[in-house]
C-alpha cells in the first residue's frame, strides 16, 4: 500500500496541467465559469483540441487510438480537467458507442466510425429509453423489420440527451418478437439522423433548458450494414456499454473541485454577520460532505485499481453511480443554500456572454445555483435510476 | 385544546378550495406566470371581490378580522393551486406593516386601495449584504427638512416590479447591524429616484432589485416611531413565515397525492411501480413527513393565536419545511422518474416552489442557528 505518486506520474500530471493552462480556450472557460450553457460548437471545438493532443480516448485501447493510460493517469487527468473547470467530454460517442463498436463491430464499422468519434467529427446520441421502457428497458417496443438490405424502423425513443445536435444515433430495437426471453430479440443498430422518417422533438426540463428530446422513427430505412455484432445480441452489448457508462459516473474530480470552491465561497463573509463557514450548522454539513467525498474517492480508486488488474467493472460500479450522483446533488444543495435569497432570481438573459452588466442581477460566482440543483435531480434518475442500482447490488453483489 | 375550526373559517376554507379546484387550473396558471408581470390582474380582481385581499385586516380598516388560522387556511389552498398572484408580498408583507403601524390618515392614503385590490404593494427589506438578518440594514434615511431622503439598494424584493406602493426599511440612526435605528417608510413606487429592475424567480414569481437615489419622503410617510421598526418587521416576517409554511403544506399534500396516483398507473416490469415495496416505504415516509409538518403548522398557528410567544414554534416549522419538506419534494420527483424533471409536468413546479420556500425568511440552517434550545 502506498499513497504517493511516482516521479513519472507527477511528471504526467504537470504535463496535463500545462495543457489545460495553455490550450483550454478562454471564451469557453468564461462560459463554464459563469454557468452559461455551451453550444454545440463549443463542445466540438474543445473536444477537437483534446483529440489533437491524444486526450480523447482515455478509456480506449491504444490500437484504436486510445491513451493506454494507467488508472492513476486517468485519475490525475480527471483531477486536472476538473481543476481547470473544463467541460466534460460529451459521453455518447467516445464513452458509449465507441467501446461497443471496437468490441463487437466489424472491421468496416471500426474504420468508418471510430476515427470520427475520436476526432468529434460526428455527434452521437443514445436511443435506449422509450416512453414505456425506462427502468424496464427490455420492454422496449421500437421495431426494426428486415426488408432486403434495410431495416425499417418504427417507434419512439425518449429522453435523448442532446439529440438535437446529433448526426448519428445508436439504438436498441426489436428485430425478433418470437423469443423466449424479451432480451433476446433486441439488436444494436446505428442510424444516420438525417434518414427520412426520423424526427426530433424537444422536451423542456424542469429548469427551462432544452437538453433532452423525443426521437420518432416512422418507416425509417437503415442499411443492414449498420447492425453492430449479431442480430438479437444487442442487449448484451448494451449492458457492457452501461457498465462503461458507470465507471466514470462517480465524478469524484469534479465534486472535489466544487467542494473546494464552495468552501472558499463559504469563507468569504459576503452575506450576514459571519461567514457561513463559521456557522455551526453549515460547517457541519461541509464536514459531512467532505467525509462522504473522501469515502467516494477511495472507493473509486479501489475500483480503478481492480480494473487495472484486468477485472471488468462489475456490479460494484453501481456503488459509484449511487454515491457519485448523491454527492453531486448534495453539493448542488449546499450551493443553493449558500446563495440564500440569490437562489431565487431566474434571469436567463444573464447567462449569455454579452449580457449587459445591468442585467447581472446576482453578482455571484455561482449564478445558476437553483437551476443547477433542479436540473441535477436527473442524476439519480438517468443511467439506470439509483433504485435500479440498489436492485443490482442486492441481486448481484449481495446475492439476495 | 381544540384543533377544530369555526363555521366562518370553514366557509372561507371551502370557498378558496372550490375556487382552486374548479377555476385555478394549471394551464392558465402557467400562462399567467409567463406574462410580464407574472400573474393575472383579472384573478387579482377576483381575489378582491371574493374578499380574500381583506382577510387579515381589521374590520375598522375594512377587513375581515382574520388571524393566523384564516391565513393558514387561505395559503394552504394557494399552495394546492400553486397560485402565482402576489398575496404574500402585497397583503401579508406590505399590508402587514401598514396595518400595524399606519395612522388613520396613512391607512386611508395607502392601505385602503391595497385591501380593495386596486393597488399592489411590496415590502423592500432584504439587502445584498444582509442574508437573513433583519437588523442588517444599510439603506439610509437621512433627515431632510421635515422629511427624509432614502439612499441604497434593496434586493430580491418580492413583487417589487409590479408594486404601486413600497414599504421600505431604512436606517435613520446607528450602525449597519444595530437593532435600534431602523425605520419603516411607505413610498409611491414611481417616486423620483427609484430605479427598479424586475425579473422572474425560479419558482415562477417575480422580484426586483430596487435602487433608491436621493428619494425624498415626507414626515407623513414614516410608519410608526422613527428607529423602532425592527419589532414590527419581525412580527410581519413571522406572519409571512406562517403563510409560506401553510402554502408548503398544501404543496406537500398535492405532491403526495400525485406521486401515489402516478405510481399506481406507471407500469414497469409488467406491474405498477406502486407494487415495489422499496417505493411503498418511500411513499409512506412522504406521507409521514406531510402529517408531521401539518402538526408543526397547527402547533405554530395555535401558539401564535394564543399570543404565547411563537418563536420556537415558528423556527421548528420552518426547519421542518426546509429539511423534511425538501426531502418530500425530491422524493416526489424521483418517483416520477424522467417525467419528474420535465417542465410539462406540474409536479416539477410544485417541487420548485416548495424548495424555494426554504429560501424565504431564513432557510432551515438559519432557523437552526436561532432556535432557542432550552435546557
Ligand atoms: C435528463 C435525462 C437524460 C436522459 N438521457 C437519456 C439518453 O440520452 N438516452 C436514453 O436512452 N435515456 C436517457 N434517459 C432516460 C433514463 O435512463 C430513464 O429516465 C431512466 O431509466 C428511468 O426511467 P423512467 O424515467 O421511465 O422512470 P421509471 O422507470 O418509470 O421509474 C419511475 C420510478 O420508479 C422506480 N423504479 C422503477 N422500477 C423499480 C424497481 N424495480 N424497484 C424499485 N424502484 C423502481 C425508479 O427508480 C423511479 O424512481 C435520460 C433521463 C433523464 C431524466
Amino acid at each position: 500500500m502506498d499513497l504517493s505518486f511516482t516521479p513519472e506520474e507527477i511528471a504526467f500530471r504537470d504535463e496535463v496541467r500545462a495543457f489545460f493552462a495553455d490550450e483550454y480556450p478562454a471564451d469557453i472557460r468564461e462560459k463554464v465559469n459563469r454557468g452559461i450553457r455551451l453550444d454545440k460548437d463549443d463542445h466540438v471545438r474543445w473536444q477537437k483540441i483534446l483529440a489533437q493532443h491524444g486526450y480523447m480516448g482515455v478509456n480506449w485501447p491504444v490500437e484504436y487510438g486510445g491513451t493506454g493510460w494507467s488508472p492513476v493517469q486517468k485519475y490525475l487527468f480527471s483531477i486536472e480537467m476538473a481543476n481547470a473547470n473544463a467541460p466534460d467530454v460529451v459521453p455518447f460517442g467516445v464513452n458509449m458507442v465507441g467501446p461497443v463498436i471496437y468490441s463487437y463491430g466489424n472491421e468496416a464499422q471500426k474504420q468508418r466510425f471510430l476515427p470520427d468519434i475520436l476526432e468529434s467529427n460526428v455527434w452521437w446520441c443514445q436511443g435506449y429509453s422509450e416512453p414505456g421502457a425506462g427502468s424496464d428497458l427490455a420492454s422496449l417496443k421500437t421495431m426494426a423489420v428486415r426488408d432486403g438490405d434495410h431495416y425499417v424502423i418504427n417507434g419512439t425513443k425518449t429522453w435523448t440527451t442532446l439529440g438535437q445536435h446529433a448526426e448519428w444515433i445508436f439504438l436498441l430495437a426489436r428485430t425478433n418478437t418470437d423469443v423466449a426471453r424479451r432480451q433476446e430479440g433486441i439488436s444494436f443498430i446505428l442510424a444516420d439522423m438525417s434518414t427520412p422518417g426520423i424526427t426530433v422533438r424537444p422536451i423542456i426540463t424542469i429548469e427551462g433548458g432544452h437538453e433532452v428530446n423525443e426521437v420518432h422513427f416512422e418507416d425509417a430505412r437503415v442499411p443492414v450494414e449498420n447492425l453492430v455484432g449479431e442480430e438479437g445480441r444487442g442487449w448484451t452489448y448494451g449492458k457492457v456499454l452501461l457498465q462503461h457508462e458507470r465507471t466514470n459516473i462517480a465524478g469524484v474530480a469534479r465534486s472535489k473541485y466544487r467542494l473546494a470552491r464552495l468552501k472558499e465561497l463559504a469563507s468569504s463573509s459576503q452575506h450576514g454577520a459571519k461567514p457561513l463557514m463559521e456557522q455551526a450548522t453549515f460547517r457541519g454539513k461541509l464536514v459531512a460532505t467532505e467525509v462522504a467525498l473522501k469515502a467516494l474517492e477511495y472507493t473509486d480508486l479501489r475500483t480503478l485499481a481492480a480494473v487495472a488488474t484486468g477485472k471488468a467493472p462489475g456490479p460494484e460500479s453501481s456503488i459509484l453511480k449511487i454515491k457519485g450522483t448523491e454527492m453531486q446533488q448534495r453539493l448542488d444543495t449546499l450551493y443553493m443554500e449558500a446563495a440564500g435569497y440569490y437562489a431565487l432570481p431566474y434571469v436567463p438573459d444573464q447567462f449569455t456572454l454579452d449580457a449587459a452588466d445591468d442585467d447581472v442581477v446576482v453578482d455571484s460566482s455561482e449564478p445558476t445555483t437553483a437551476l443547477r440543483y433542479f436540473n441535477y435531480r436527473k442524476a439519480s434518475i438517468y443511467g439506470g435510476s439509483n433504485e435500479i442500482q440498489k436492485n443490482i447490488i442486492a441481486k448481484h453483489v449481495l446475492g439476495l | 385544546m381544540d384543533f377544530s375550526i369555526s363555521e366562518d373559517q370553514s366557509m372561507l376554507q371551502d370557498s378558496v378550495a372550490r375556487f382552486i379546484q374548479d377555476e385555478y387550473d394549471f394551464d392558465s396558471r402557467q400562462e399567467a406566470a409567463a406574462t410580464d408581470t407574472g400573474f393575472s390582474a383579472d384573478r387579482w380582481r377576483e381575489f378582491a371581490e371574493l374578499g380574500w385581499t381583506a382577510v387579515p385586516f381589521s374590520e375598522e380598516d375594512g377587513g375581515l378580522d382574520g388571524g393566523a388560522v384564516e391565513l393558514m387556511l387561505l395559503m394552504e389552498q394557494f399552495g394546492r393551486g400553486l397560485v402565482v398572484e402576489p398575496y404574500l408580498p402585497c397583503i401579508v408583507l406590505a399590508g402587514g406593516v401598514l396595518k400595524r403601524l399606519a395612522t388613520e390618515d396613512q391607512k386611508a392614503t395607502w392601505l385602503a386601495d391595497i385591501i380593495g385590490g386596486e393597488k399592489l404593494a411590496a415590502l423592500a427589506y432584504a439587502e445584498p449584504q444582509a442574508r437573513y438578518d433583519l437588523n442588517d440594514v444599510a439603506v439610509t434615511a437621512s433627515a431632510d427638512g421635515d422629511g427624509y431622503v432614502l439612499n441604497g439598494h434593496k434586493t430580491v424584493v418580492l413583487n417589487g416590479g409590479s408594486a404601486d406602493t413600497l414599504v421600505v426599511s431604512a436606517r435613520t440612526s446607528g450602525e449597519r447591524q444595530d437593532a435600534e435605528g431602523i425605520s419603516l417608510f411607505v413610498v409611491d413606487a414611481s417616486s423620483a429616484g427609484i430605479k427598479r429592475k424586475a425579473y422572474p424567480t425560479v419558482d415562477a414569481r417575480q422580484a426586483a432589485e430596487i435602487h433608491f437615489e436621493q428619494v425624498r419622503v415626507g414626515a407623513d410617510q414614516l410608519l410608526g416611531a422613527a428607529g423602532e421598526g425592527l419589532a414590527t418587521l419581525k412580527a410581519v416576517i413571522d406572519d409571512a413565515t406562517i403563510a409560506v409554511c401553510a402554502e408548503a403544506v398544501g404543496i406537500m399534500q398535492v405532491l403526495n397525492y400525485k406521486t401515489l396516483e402516478y405510481s399506481k398507473q406507471r407500469v414497469q416490469f409488467g406491474v405498477p411501480i406502486a407494487s415495489f415495496q422499496a417505493l411503498q416505504h418511500r411513499m409512506v415516509e412522504m406521507f409521514m413527513i406531510y402529517e408531521q409538518t401539518r402538526s408543526l403548522l397547527l402547533h405554530a398557528v395555535m401558539t401564535e393565536e394564543a399570543d404565547a410567544g411563537a418563536d420556537a414554534a415558528l423556527h421548528a416549522l420552518k426547519i421542518q419545511i426546509g429539511t423534511e419538506g425538501r426531502k418530500l419534494g425530491e422524493e416526489a420527483v424521483q418517483l416520477h422518474g424522467g417525467m419528474g424533471v420535465t417542465w410539462e409536468l406540474d409536479v416539477a413546479h410544485y417541487f420548485k416552489r416548495l424548495t424555494m420556500i426554504d429560501t424565504l425568511f431564513g432557510n432551515a440552517d438559519h432557523h437552526i442557528e436561532q432556535y432557542p434550545l432550552a435546557v
